[in-house]
């Protein structure tokens, strides 16, 4: 019903002006968060359980990870927070160019990443790790093994679904960027985004230790 | 656009179905809920009639082990995850939240559009598994037994309560931001109606313990599409980590169908004694520490579980907990109709029926909570009579109640209130029919699940299933005076009972934008002491 070109640019009709429409966004932004942080929450509980339960099956089969790939990926990421940042900055100064620049580039950084985890699923793959396609990993302990490999792709796609996700909005907010739809007085689309794209980041970032390092020595 | 004798509400703003379809209109999202809702109660009311046909007598002459196993699986994933939990907030919250607290709409409108759309295909997706065969594993989807054993359609049926459960997520959400950032000028915290705070804690719960169980079944599901183990003891799994995860949910999933029950009933018996709630913050606040308490009490689910006696001794000290909080609403109502002029229209009746069932069903929590005690009764009738009381008695009570309360305020249209205080009485008799033998059986130790039982316990069931008779004729009268009145029934004032809240302040039915102007609230919620005793304009 909204025009809605007049209805982004100034306020939607249930709020009473800009600021209130800002202050639930970004609330709103939180809440959705807090409830991701349960839905890994779930996942990280289930993993931390059986790692205590089968403690030395866990550290064998987490070897099987590329630390490197994992490293890579994690700086990646953390980079791309980063330039996540600089975009919400540029936004919020009014500048566009700047926005639009770190935009592409985060969207580069995170395109990055998912590509190193699309590799490291397909190494995966060839060597039979990956439970209900190809698994023929035949160590002692295969059954507790699948587990570890399970919710290692369990929580690693959960993840890269949100990364695609991430990437999806960034590309929205660059087209819309791109028409000049952002200006100082109007950015909350760019803030939020930059949210729940730091958050993809920090899950990311208890993922690695815990799927990759725990069994390191 | 068109008709522009008659003044605009919500319903007549536009009458196309795109109209309906595509609305942002939180009113009318209420209204798609209300119908989608009301669809899925009559079909687990259908499942529950034949449960209790099969149980008339102790042989399973109606249906098969296996269809009997369906039935009661379907009665429950369909009363609990699309009736029960949806029913207040999605319908009553929905049309109310905003409107309460002096907005114009909720903060999303096109989320709690979507939220919409979401729980529709969820239970698409789960009428989808039960006309292609049907699901046998209990609502619960205990493991491994669902994930590996059962060769029935648990897999589309989880699909359905996975996306659905984002329905409940999205609404959860939005209620929260609207109730921190869209409150009327004046309107505080400590202003705002129980029903408000019965809404924002049960919107902490849905947001918080939703993921849980949705990421708990996607697991299950992935177990079954992939054979993994995650589940299965015999592949290094643990079926208790799936317990416990369920029950993270679902303990909490409980106070989801009866906080907002509470608010209802909370609005109801203030309004009709015609007095100030008593010990409002004490009320307001006790929502929030059931909410709280909730998560931390879902072990009590597990006591023969093998966990550890002291885990068990603890879940038993928190469950016990949760009493308080909900003592204290139950004795502030109590205070609040003390010397209070009470009138007895039809939602007043079924507030004070609702007291007595919940009174019933908490009681009785208190022997579950009690490890010795559960262990007698675990699995048996008694755990099916006291959550069929907290449940229904207290969860359906407060819907039927509100809906009562408000049906003048969502259709503009007033019900005959004399039929409708005797169906609150029919419901309160078929109910204590139905559930109190089941009370007796289970602790005479007939199990829940079976559809087998000994001679012994025929009468008791056939008093149950009588009652089942008797309520469903209780529920079905709604159906038909509800409809009836909105063809012939009186045009309602816009303050039929001379309530207080904002919601009274606008006509009946409110415009699409709720109010011409935005209100400034300047006093407490429920001040009826510097009310008149209105003239109430009874019904037809």
């Amino acid at each position: 019903m909204s025009n809605h070109a007049a209805a982004s640019l100034a306020h939607q009709h249930q709020f009473d002006d800009a600021e209130q429409q800002y202050e639930a966004s970004t609330l709103g932004m939180w809440v959705f968060i807090v409830n991701e942080v349960m839905f890994f929450g779930a996942m990280i509980c289930a993993y931390v359980v059986y790692r205590v339960v089968h403690p030395g099956v866990f550290e064998h089969a987490s070897q099987q990870l590329n630390i490197t790939l994992g490293l890579v990926n994690t700086t990646i990421l953390i980079t791309s927070s980063l330039t996540m940042a600089l975009a919400v900055h540029g936004a919020q100064q009014g500048k566009r160019g700047q926005m639009l620049g770190y935009l592409l580039l985060t969207m580069v950084l995170g395109a990055a990443f998912l590509g190193i985890k699309g590799f490291e699923y397909a190494h995966k793959y060839s060597e039979g790790l990956v439970p209900g396609l190809n698994f023929t990993y035949t160590g002692p302990h295969a059954d507790e093994s699948q587990l570890f490999f399970s919710l290692y792709f369990a929580l690693t796609g959960f993840h890269a679904l949100h990364m695609v996700i991430g990437l999806g909005i960034l590309g929205a907010l660059f087209a819309v960027g791109a028409r000049g739809m952002f200006s100082r007085d109007y950015h909350t689309p760019v803030e939020i985004s930059g949210l729940y794209w730091h958050f993809v980041d920090i899950v990311w970032i208890f993922l690695f230790p815990l799927l990759y390092l725990l069994g390191l020595h | 656009m068109d008709a522009p004798e008659t003044p605009k509400n919500y319903l007549t703003a536009d009458y196309s179905i795109k109209s309906w379809l595509l609305t942002v209109d939180h009113k009318r999202i209420a209204v798609l809920y209300l119908v989608s809702i009301t669809a899925m109660f009559l079909l687990g009311s259908a499942f529950a009639a034949g449960i209790r046909l099969e149980l008339l007598t102790p042989r399973g002459d109606l249906f098969t082990s296996d269809t009997y196993n369906k039935l009661f699986t379907m009665h429950g994933i369909v009363m609990v995850f699309f009736f029960l939990i949806p029913s207040i907030p999605a319908v009553l919250g929905n049309f109310l939240v905003p409107i309460m607290i002096g907005a114009r709409d909720l903060a999303f409108p096109k989320i709690n559009l979507l939220s919409w759309y979401i729980y529709v295909i969820g239970a698409t997706f789960a009428m989808f598994a039960m006309i292609t065969g049907g699901v046998d594993t209990g609502w619960t989807f205990y493991t491994p037994y669902s994930s590996w054993v059962s060769h029935t359609n648990v897999t589309a049926t989880a699909i359905g309560i996975f996306i659905t459960g984002f329905s409940s997520i999205l609404t959860g959400l939005n209620f929260i931001v609207t109730i921190h950032r869209m409150r009327a000028p004046g309107l505080t915290w400590f202003r705002m109606p129980l029903f408000i705070w019965a809404h924002y804690a049960t919107s902490l719960v849905m947001v918080l313990g939703t993921p849980v169980i949705a990421i708990t079944v996607a697991l299950v599901g992935l177990e079954r599409i992939f054979h993994l183990g995650i589940f299965n003891p015999q592949m290094g799994g643990d079926p208790i980590l799936f317990q416990h995860l369920f029950w993270f949910y679902s303990h909490p999933a409980v106070y989801i169908m009866i906080l907002p029950s509470m608010g209802v009933i909370s609005e109801l018996i203030t309004c009709f004694s015609r007095k100030s709630i008593f010990g409002y913050s004490f009320v307001a606040i006790s929502s929030l520490a059931i909410a709280f308490l909730g998560f931390i009490v879902w072990g009590h689910h597990m006591f023969t579980t093998g966990q550890s006696v002291y885990t068990g001794m603890i879940f038993s000290i928190l469950s016990f907990a949760v009493a308080i909080p909900s003592a204290v609403k139950t004795f502030n109502w109590t205070a609040t109709l003390y010397r209070g002029s009470l009138s007895f229209e039809a939602p007043m009746v079924y507030a004070l029926c609702y007291l007595g069932l919940f009174t019933i069903g908490g009681l009785t929590g208190l022997f579950l909570a009690t490890l010795g005690t559960d262990v007698h009764v675990h699995d048996t009738y008694f755990v099916v009579a006291h959550f069929h009381y907290i449940m229904v008695g207290g969860a359906i009570l407060g819907y039927l109640g509100g809906l009562h309360f408000w049906w003048p305020k969502i259709t503009g249209k007033m019900y005959p209130d004399g039929i409708a205080r005797t169906a609150a009485i029919i419901v309160f008799i078929g109910f204590n029919l139905t559930f109190f033998p089941q009370f007796v059986l289970g602790y005479m130790g007939m199990p829940r699940r079976y559809h087998f039982y000994v001679d012994e316990f025929q009468v008791l069931n056939v008093l149950s299933t009588a009652g089942a008779g008797i309520l469903g004729v209780g529920y079905l009268l709604p159906m038909f005076y509800f409809v009836w009145s909105l063809i012939y029934g009186k045009k309602a004032p816009a303050n039929p009972w001379g309530a207080t809240g904002l919601e009274w302040t606008t006509p009946s039915p409110p415009p699409t934008d709720n109010f011409a102007q935005t209100p400034v609230v300047t006093e407490d919620a429920y001040s009826y002491e510097n009310l008149p005793v209105p003239t109430r304009a009874s019904a037809v």
